[in-house]
């Protein structure tokens, strides 16, 4: 028994055991299970190597109460202008439920007693609690939230907007546990954006549950975009099957410490899986992506370019796992990091993995850390373009080039905004002073 | 008054002293060239003119213009009318070149107070000048120089060049890796930019450019002096006799 093993400070409020209580057989076994497995394996403490660079003393510190109230949010008017449905969560519960296109499903997981087949097929047999206390604490509390299905062969045109917003405490910080499940089943695509946000101290520890089946794509861009003072940590865990496509990116801009996890599973022949993305940090903020493809079959590629822009004393860090198991021959994957560090204060952890068991594989990976080119920032400014312009023009080029990979035009186009909102928020001002 | 005047000028780079003390009169409407062998420090002075960082200098002054020339950055000499056109044009991957030449327009005319260009002037700008040196719409629009030919990288230089309109062209260089359609095409793009007020400091090792763009003056730069000078006809000696005699006399 390790000393740094927690036993539930962060569930305040509804109490899982009576949660479990209440609730069907089917969702309160899963519940007492994911009980079980949080009070055996505790928050991580310093010593859990999938945490060594993402230290959590300040989440622990806190004694949350449950999220409630109204967050004091709004969409990113680029994010805003996408025409498509918007669906609200708030406080980790659906809060605005519009009407949707045809082929597209969306409830209500309040009562989860009453979900459809499609829900218990999946709900909780994605994001595996074993060793992921967070999944473990979302799924013990599971109470909210709300599941998406795309229909077999359905292509709803414009992307859905799924806003998850969170309103947190002055002093005491709250925490919520929203819980999203989305299925896009059998020659379906459609295109999702998540929006994380919310105002004051609070822990959001959402966790997202995808299927994609047979011959179905789902693009699938998030935006992390939570309070300042908020602690942000995510699990997105995917299930991919045959011929599917995932175009998925991340991009992360707010919280004062956010960790972004994804973990694919891609168990099925010809997956094209793509998780890209872009943080963005200023002042002491700490971000942390994690990924883990699990290539479990052949023929599948995977396209993974995370790239980082870091000012004042920020902090990234990048921990990428390929596995290509033994039978996942011709797999083809691509894992690239970077970081830019605008500050001599900034720091960045980089930590690529690839464990291979199959021979006929491509596989490559890398990384690199810097500040931006001498050569470059001399050739904008011998053309007359001044230092702190010369600087933004080229972090702005270096962050592009990352959102470039997301291929839903109008969501590309939205996220690049945003992005350049940021740069010219946190670069273009504190680049006047370059020297 | 005189455009440039180098006086005494000693440069180091990373505590090796490269220039040795240089000096140079350039007037109003004149083309000088400098010529020397490799490593002779014929970039380190075009970078020492333009402001590159990592430069040391060690004695001497500049004037340009009226300006003191060590006080401003890279940018305020560019903006003041200096321009380098690269030996090794950078490239700059996500950047367009579009985008690259209206900031550089634009940084010219908000220190002259004026507001930014109109984008149709720009545009319809940028394609006069860039018909005459063969750069498609296409390369315009690509990153600055990624995936540029050398003579590409060249023209795209010239074009700047034309763009910009400096007082003072320093190129170094240019006809490096050009055959000789491409030296035509960028000597006939320089040469349209001579002119009573613009002055040029053409930088080469090769006799061949100075017989598209003809100098008033030829320098011969080596071991970090200017250790002679005269007119073009000293190229064409050079261009016989080669260098042996600069290396070797110490
Ligand atoms: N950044 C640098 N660091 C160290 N040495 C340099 C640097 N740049 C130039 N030098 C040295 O300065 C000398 C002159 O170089 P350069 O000006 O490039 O010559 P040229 O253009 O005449 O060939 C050479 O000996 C070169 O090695
Ligand atoms: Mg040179």
């Amino acid at each position: 028994m390790t000393t740094d093993t927690n036993t539930l400070p962060l569930v305040a409020g509804e109490d899982p055991a009576v949660l479990a209580a209440g609730a069907p057989d089917w969702l309160a076994a899963l519940r007492r299970a994911a009980i079980a497995r949080y009070d055996a394996i505790g928050l991580p403490g310093p010593r859990t190597e999938a945490w060594k660079f993402t230290g959590l003393n300040a989440v622990k510190a806190l004694t949350p109460v449950p999220a409630e109230g109204v967050p004091a949010t709004e969409l990113p008017p680029a994010v805003a202008a996408l025409d498509g449905p918007r669906i609200e969560i708030v406080n980790g519960r659906l809060s605005a439920l519009p009407a949707m296109p045809t082929g597209v499903e969306v409830v209500a997981l309040d009562d989860p007693a009453a979900a459809p087949e499609w829900v218990r097929a999946h709900l909780g047999s994605i994001a595996s609690f074993e060793t992921h206390p967070f999944t473990a604490l979302n799924t013990a509390q599971l109470a909210g939230g709300v599941a998406v299905r795309i229909a077999r062969g359905a292509m709803p045109e414009a992307p859905i907007v799924l806003s998850v917003a969170q309103a947190g405490g002055g002093e005491t910080a709250t925490i919520a546990h929203p819980r999203v499940l989305v299925v896009v089943e059998e020659g379906g695509s459609a295109d999702l954006v998540t929006v994380f946000q919310g105002s004051g101290r609070y822990i959001a520890n959402p966790v997202t549950e995808i299927a994609v089946a047979e011959g179905a794509r789902l693009g699938h861009a998030v935006l992390q975009a939570e309070d300042a003072e908020a602690f942000h940590v995510s699990m997105t865990a995917l299930k991919l099957a045959e011929k599917s496509t995932y175009d998925g990116f991340v991009l992360a801009t707010g919280s004062k410490l956010a960790r972004h996890e994804v973990r694919a599973e891609l168990d099925g022949e010809h997956i094209e899986y793509a998780i890209n993305g872009v943080y963005l940090g200023a002042d002491g903020q700490h971000h942390d992506i994690t990924t883990f493809i699990d290539h479990a079959r052949p023929h599948g590629t995977s396209h993974e370019m995370v790239k980082g822009v870091l000012t004042g004393t920020a902090r990234g860090v990048f921990q990428g796992k390929i596995l290509v198991r033994p039978d996942a021959q011709k797999t083809d994957g691509f894992q690239m990091n970077r970081a830019l560090l605008l500050s001599r204060d900034a720091e960045v952890n980089s930590k690529p993995e690839l464990e291979i068991y199959a021979d006929d594989v491509k596989c490559s990976h890398g990384a690199t850390v810097g500040e931006l080119e001498d050569d470059e920032l001399f050739y904008l400014m011998a053309r007359g373009i001044p230092r702190g312009r010369a600087r933004a023009l080229l972090v702005e080029a270096y962050v592009q080039e990352a959102i470039a990979l997301i291929g839903r035009a109008p969501v590309r186009d939205a996220f690049a905004a945003v992005a350049s909102e940021w740069l010219d928020r946190h670069v273009a001002g504190v680049s006047g002073s370059g020297e | 008054m005189a455009l440039l005047e180098i006086e005494g000028l000693h440069v180091e780079v990373e505590g090796k002293e490269i220039l040795k003390g240089i000096d140079l009169v350039i007037e109003p409407g004149e083309v000088h060239a400098i010529m020397g062998p490799n490593g002779s420090g014929k970039s380190t002075l075009s970078y020492v003119l333009s402001g590159r960082e990592g430069y040391e200098v060690t004695a001497g002054s500049i004037r340009f213009d009226g300006h003191d020339l060590l006080e401003m950055e890279a940018d305020e000499r560019a903006v003041a009318g200096i321009f380098l056109a690269f030996q090794y044009p950078v490239e700059l991957p996500g950047v367009s070149g579009m985008t690259f030449l209206k900031e550089a327009v634009n940084a010219r005319r908000k220190a002259a107070g004026e507001g930014d260009i109109d984008a149709m002037a720009f545009l319809k700008l940028v394609r006069a000048k860039a018909k005459g040196l063969g750069i498609t719409d296409e390369m315009l629009k690509r990153a600055v120089n990624v995936g540029f030919s050398g003579g590409e990288k060249k023209r795209n230089e010239i074009l700047h060049m034309a763009v910009l309109e400096p007082k003072l062209c320093v190129l170094d260089e240019t006809d490096s890796g050009l055959d000789i359609d491409a030296l035509k095409v960028v000597s006939d793009g320089v040469n349209a930019l001579r002119d009573p007020a613009r002055s040029m400091l053409v930088i080469t090792h090769y006799q061949r450019l100075l017989n598209h763009i003809e100098p008033d003056k030829v320098h011969v730069l080596a071991r970090g002096r200017i250790r002679r000078t005269g007119g073009k006809e000293l190229a064409l000696e050079l261009e016989q006799k080669g260098y042996a005699d600069f290396v070797e006399a110490a």
